[in-house]
């Protein structure tokens, strides 16, 4: 064999395999047309095809906008921001010892307080701040403060899950050293883990807290307060000038939280 | 004084990193462990202050056994033992001043330790190491804006400040340029000296472990093969550590990076005048 007799051709996948591909993008395709009609069945058409001229009808009724109705709108909006702030501080809170009970690098317990805090981490995870909010509405009435605790225990999760994260992937030799020294337990996370994590730590905490503003602009909705009170209302006595102005407003709120979260994170990392 | 009496270490894989290990350091020593990779120099180390368990053996400093300590009367002892870092495993979004500081976690109660409210005694040993080291005017840097062979120089005052008995030192210079590992090769053995400190430097650099160390322990495969002064190590004793491989030409290597370091620092010291 001569060194220039190699072979000129090259394919990454076998004949099989290739056939085996074709067969699975069919199937793909095969599938999403049959769920479009299982989707589609119960469509009443008159309803769509009328859709556009239905949206340009509320369109309409918003205008004009009713911009005397902002003043009435501050107080409700300042308690949104209050549900946002006070439950999301309530959740770091919480989370923060259960993220070092879940981490397998801290926990003092990886039979019992391991699974119990990775437990109480999906728990809260798992259930929307919405539910969570018509939940406390029932049990502790009305109000901001059935607000705060539902985005409190919406947090702790989103929380949890990040800063356990973090502090698995913490430096081990820096923690090595400082047990090295002879220093106790609480030493060693004092020393060697959290300046480890405070770059993500506040990280997370700012950016929860803009998620949790967006998420507490609807808890009205279920009467757990805040602006959302305001936007059921206004829907229910169709008045869409006003649902237009609250939209607004909400968007402006979102987009300010957005930019001090972003600036802060910039800051702290 | 450091006695290790029948230490062995099998890891859970079944690996046996050490095999029956006796060793005597007396006060003041400045013994080098060399070895090839995987040798156990590290395990070895790593064993003394108990950072890996030892599967058998005594290790006895002073009149205390540290390899049959419970947690917290393990946790008084390590205090004695002060160790430096491969890579200096400083922690790096403390000061320099809380890393040297925290030299003395074992001695203070958490909450002055939390607080960082240490008392007088403590802070003056603090600046005291700094300025032993030559960093007085960074001790309220962070440490990640210091150079390697600054961050090394913490990672002594911060195992002197625990006033130990015994230093343990794991390959030191391994992340620093020739002329910075020199510089704290001379400071660890000089200020070992001033005491009359033991130490243990694990090194894989043979011409540096020669220049600096006063007592030679080769290692291979968790059994120690050779112990004696620098000057017997000769081409068959690195032969029975390392295997076979040309030893001259690697001295001779060594030697021609020591003039091609004197060469440049002439140079650079023409360009100054």
């Amino acid at each position: 064999m001569t060194a220039h007799d190699y072979p000129e051709v090259w394919q990454r996948r076998t004949p099989r395999a290739r056939l085996v591909q074709w067969m699975g993008w069919l199937c793909l395709v095969a599938l999403f047309v049959w769920c479009w009609q299982v989707m589609t069945a119960n469509t009443i058409w008159a309803f769509v095809t009328d859709a556009p001229r239905q949206a340009a009808d509320i369109g309409s009724r918003m205008w004009p906008l009713e911009w005397g109705y902002v003043p009435e709108l501050l107080l409700p909006l300042w308690d949104t921001i209050n549900i946002a702030t006070l439950g999301t501080i309530g959740g770091v809170a919480m989370a923060f010892p259960i993220a070092f009970l879940a981490a397998r690098n801290t926990t003092p317990s990886a039979m019992i307080l391991r699974p119990i805090a990775l437990f109480i981490i999906v728990a809260s995870r798992s259930i929307n701040s919405l539910i969570w909010a018509l939940l406390l509405v029932a049990i502790i009435g009305p109000g901001l403060l059935a607000g705060i605790v539902a985005i409190a225990l919406r947090s702790i999760g989103f929380v949890g899950k990040l800063l356990y994260e973090a502090i698995e992937e913490t430096d081990a030799r820096q923690v090595e050293a400082v047990e090295a020294t002879g220093a106790s337990g609480l030493q060693v996370l004092s020393y060697g883990i959290i300046p480890q994590i405070m770059p993500a730590f506040w990280g997370i905490s700012v950016f929860r807290w803009d998620i949790n503003i967006r998420e507490s602009t609807i808890l009205g909705l279920v009467g757990a307060g805040g602006i959302g009170l305001k936007l059921n209302a206004s829907i229910n006595t169709l008045s869409w000038d006003e649902v237009a102005v609250i939209l607004l407003l909400i968007l402006g709120t979102v987009v300010v939280s957005e930019w001090v979260s972003a600036k802060l994170r910039r800051a702290i990392i | 004084m450091l006695h290790l009496d029948g230490l062995s270490k099998t890891y859970a894989t079944g690996e046996a990193a050490l095999s029956d290990v006796t060793l005597t350091v007396p006060q003041g020593q400045i013994m080098g462990l060399i070895g090839p990779s995987g040798a156990g120099k590290s395990t070895l180390i790593r064993c003394i202050n108990r950072l890996v368990e030892p599967s058998s053996g005594k290790v006895i400093l002073g009149d205390v056994d540290l390899a049959r300590l419970g947690k917290a009367e393990l946790r008084r002892q390590r205090r004695r033992i002060g160790m430096i870092f491969q890579e200096y495993a400083l922690v790096e979004r403390l000061t320099v001043m809380e890393n040297v500081l925290s030299g003395r976690l074992g001695y203070v109660p958490f909450w002055r330790s939390l607080l960082r409210k240490y008392p007088a005694r403590d802070i003056q040993t603090a600046y005291r190491l700094l300025d032993r080291v030559g960093l007085m005017n960074r001790a309220d840097s962070r440490a990640d804006a210091l150079s390697g062979g600054q961050r090394q120089r913490v990672g002594i005052a911060r195992a002197l400040a625990q006033e130990p008995e015994l230093l343990l030192v794991d390959e030191p210079t391994a992340s620093l340029d020739p002329k910075t590992s020199r510089q704290i090769m001379r400071l660890i053995t000089e200020i070992c000296a001033e005491r009359g400190l033991p130490v243990i430097v694990n090194i894989h650099d043979v011409p540096l472990a020669q220049q600096f160390m006063q007592r030679i322990v080769g290692l291979r495969a968790g059994r120690i093969v050779f112990d004696g002064a620098p000057a017997d190590l000769t081409e068959a004793a690195l032969t029975e550590i390392y295997g076979a491989e040309d030893w001259n030409a690697m001295r001779q290597g060594d030697s021609e990076q020591a003039e091609a370091e004197a060469d440049a620092a002439r140079r650079l010291e023409a360009l100054a005048k």
